[in-house]
């Protein structure tokens, strides 16, 4: 109701600087354009890498068996620790905060053939949790090893994508034989393409896997060569870390306070360090783009201080009407405040095209694909608009205060 | 009504220090229309600048309806202005990019007045003028005797007590003065208290007192309770 009719003059009165206004309306809106787009392309970033991330799964903690360094209970050290399915057994009933549980058996140098073409790769031997677990999701049409095929040992296989490519070329994998160390083997799926940053072995891509007790039965091994679990909550990795220390400890007999027993990689931690590096990213990339933003609200502050000269007489005569301080303030601060989120408007909205553009365009080099595609989420927005009014706030607040101390008497004699 | 004692005035430009006002005693009943003159430099103005709380004197007690202005802080003035002063110029003084109509609106926003009263006071005020027709025009497209009475109507927005004009027929032709001052002294006859500074004595014959000024004192004219 105030403000109305000051909206009004201020845009009649914007007509008449229109050269400079626009000027500064575009520095605003170039300054929240490099703020958006650098914003986005972090959160981009920060999505693609939480994605290659969980390539390798969410939430998840690798065990090797390692060597004791502490003497327990009258066994000395230097003793190896090594897993086999009673203790993923004792996992899952010992630990209810457990979600998964699996072992692993793995061998490199296996021979897999299809036609005439012959192949030396890596094969595991895995549980069906893996699927979810370590994320070996099927690509359309196939499916990931079951608990049947566990039973039964059955002769069937999963494979990488890229190891399909390799071996089978465009050929539809599912249902085709292959010879595994001599053995045929009905190829029940092949691993849809995904993001793998972390990997020990190799990446999940490039391998073959197939049922544990099928591989056991092939090449007779007694031991798992890791042992992989995934957590329900990720803030209670810790704690379950110290339980598994205890569980295990308790059967291969030794001490829970051993950290060399077993060789632990947490991937949950990891992650949470991940994130706080890209979180602090994030923050240096809006930085760059709010100093470009700040330049921009220096040119605001420079039309008000002209204008607060320009209109010293205007300011007068609204003091002689009966204008207070806040009532002069007031007009200049709304004014930047107009221009500063009218320019931003501007910025946002061919900040928005632009990222839709490159949403739709298709990356395939392999650089650009870890840096992912640039996304506008609300986090950005918030900023953004917090910084926007934020830079008209203080570009408008110097210039009005000056525009305060005009002197009616003086003013009024202004011509 | 307004009543001024002892008033002076002091300004200092650099280490010159001109004493504009020097003790002047005035008093303009409720109701009364008087004019101030005096030449150049004798201080006309700026005892308008006072009696309009531009400005505050140097010393002195200056008594607006009973309420002690002279050291009250400025927002406290510009309240004051706004309700109880109403200036007329020489120079008008419109805000150039506003129509007559929103120029009467200005005070009103000041003051709080919502948007139906706005629009009812400034219908009322410009066709009390003689304006009606021409509230949508800028200034731009009134002639000075139209821009006269759109900064009238504004003066008058608040309902103040007291109207301070400052020579106003001085830029307007002796048709359109002539105009200005019958507008005057419909106001006086209608219950305003109007003071009028000027060197025309076209409008100070038709006021009921003159204020003579010289060298910032009052020669004749001050008035009495």
């Amino acid at each position: 109701m105030r403000g109305f009719l000051i909206f009004r003059l201020f845009f009649r009165d914007l007509k008449k600087q229109r050269k400079k206004i626009t000027l500064t309306t575009l520095a605003i809106a170039w300054g929240t354009f490099s703020i958006v787009m650098l914003l986005a392309f972090g959160v981009g970033f920060r999505n693609q890498m939480a994605k290659a991330n969980s390539g390798l799964g969410k939430g998840i903690v690798i065990i090797w068996g390692g060597q004791t360094t502490i003497p327990y209970q009258g066994l000395g050290k230097g003793r190896r620790i090594r897993f086999n399915e009673e203790d993923v057994e004792l996992l899952k009933k010992r630990i209810p905060e457990i979600k998964n549980v699996g072992g692993e058996y793995s061998r490199w140098g296996v021979s897999l053939s299809y036609g005439k073409k012959t192949l030396t790769e890596r094969v595991t031997g895995l549980y069906p949790c893996y699927e979810e677990m370590r994320t070996h999701y099927p690509d359309m049409g196939g499916r990931f090893v079951n608990d049947l095929d566990l039973k039964y040992r059955r002769r069937v296989v999963f494979l990488g994508n890229e190891l399909k490519e390799r071996l089978m070329g465009n050929v539809d994998a599912v249902g085709e034989i292959i010879i595994i160390n001599n053995i045929p083997f009905t190829v029940i799926g092949v691993m849809k393409e995904k993001l793998q940053m972390g990997m020990y072995g190799g990446p999940d891509a490039d391998k073959a896997s197939i049922p544990a007790t099928t591989f056991k039965t092939i090449w007779g091994h007694n031991y798992f060569n890791v042992l992989v679990y995934q957590v329900k909550d990720v803030d209670q990795a810790d704690n379950i870390e110290k339980k598994v220390y205890k569980v295990l400890g308790a059967k291969h007999k030794f001490d829970p306070e051993d950290e060399r027993a077993l060789s632990i990689w947490d991937v949950v931690n990891q992650r949470k360090e991940f994130d706080k590096v890209m979180f602090g990213i994030t923050i240096f990339l809006g930085i760059i783009g709010g100093m470009t933003l700040l330049i921009a609200g220096v040119g605001v502050a420079n039309i008000m201080f002209a204008a607060v000269k320009q209109r010293t007489r205007e300011i007068g005569i609204k003091m002689a009407l009966g204008a207070k301080k806040r009532d002069i303030m007031s007009q200049f601060i709304l004014e930047s405040l107009i221009i500063a989120f009218f320019g931003g408007g501007i910025g946002i909205i061919f900040t928005s095209i632009i990222v839709r553009i490159l949403q739709v365009i298709p990356i395939q080099q392999e650089g650009l694909e870890f840096l992912g595609k640039p996304t506008i989420s609300w986090d950005v927005m918030i900023t953004t608009i917090t910084i926007l009014g934020l830079v008209g706030l203080l570009s408008g607040f110097f210039p009005s205060r000056r525009a305060a101390t005009v002197n009616p008497v003086e003013s009024l004699r202004y011509e | 009504m307004i009543e001024m004692k002892k008033i002076t005035k002091l300004y200092t430009t650099g280490k010159v220090a001109v004493e504009a006002l020097r003790g002047i005693d005035l008093i303009i009943q409720k109701n009364e229309f008087i004019s101030i003159m005096g030449p150049s430099g004798s201080g006309k103005s700026t005892l308008m600048n006072l009696i309009g709380c531009l400005d505050t004197p140097t010393e002195g007690e200056y008594y607006l309806e009973g309420m002690k202005v002279a050291d009250l802080d400025p927002n406290r003035l510009a309240e004051i202005r706004n309700k109880k002063i109403g200036f007329v110029f020489q120079n008008f003084n419109l805000l150039p990019y506003a129509t007559a109509f929103e120029n009467v609106e200005i005070p009103l926003i000041f003051k709080g007045e919502s948007n139906k009263n706005r629009k009812r006071i400034g219908e009322e005020l410009l066709e009390r003028v003689g304006l009606k027709d021409r509230m949508d025009h800028r200034p731009t497209e009134l002639s000075g005797g139209e821009m006269q009475r759109v900064s009238i109507a504004r003066a008058l927005a608040c309902d103040p007590s007291v109207i301070l004009a400052d020579e106003p027929t001085g830029n307007l032709d002796s048709v359109a003065g002539r105009e200005i001052i019958d507008i005057f002294v419909d106001l006086w006859k209608q219950g305003h208290t109007i003071a009028v500074i000027t060197h025309d004595t076209e409008i100070s014959s038709r006021t009921q007192r003159i204020v003579k000024l010289r060298d910032g004192r009052v020669v004749d004219g001050a008035g009495s309770i």
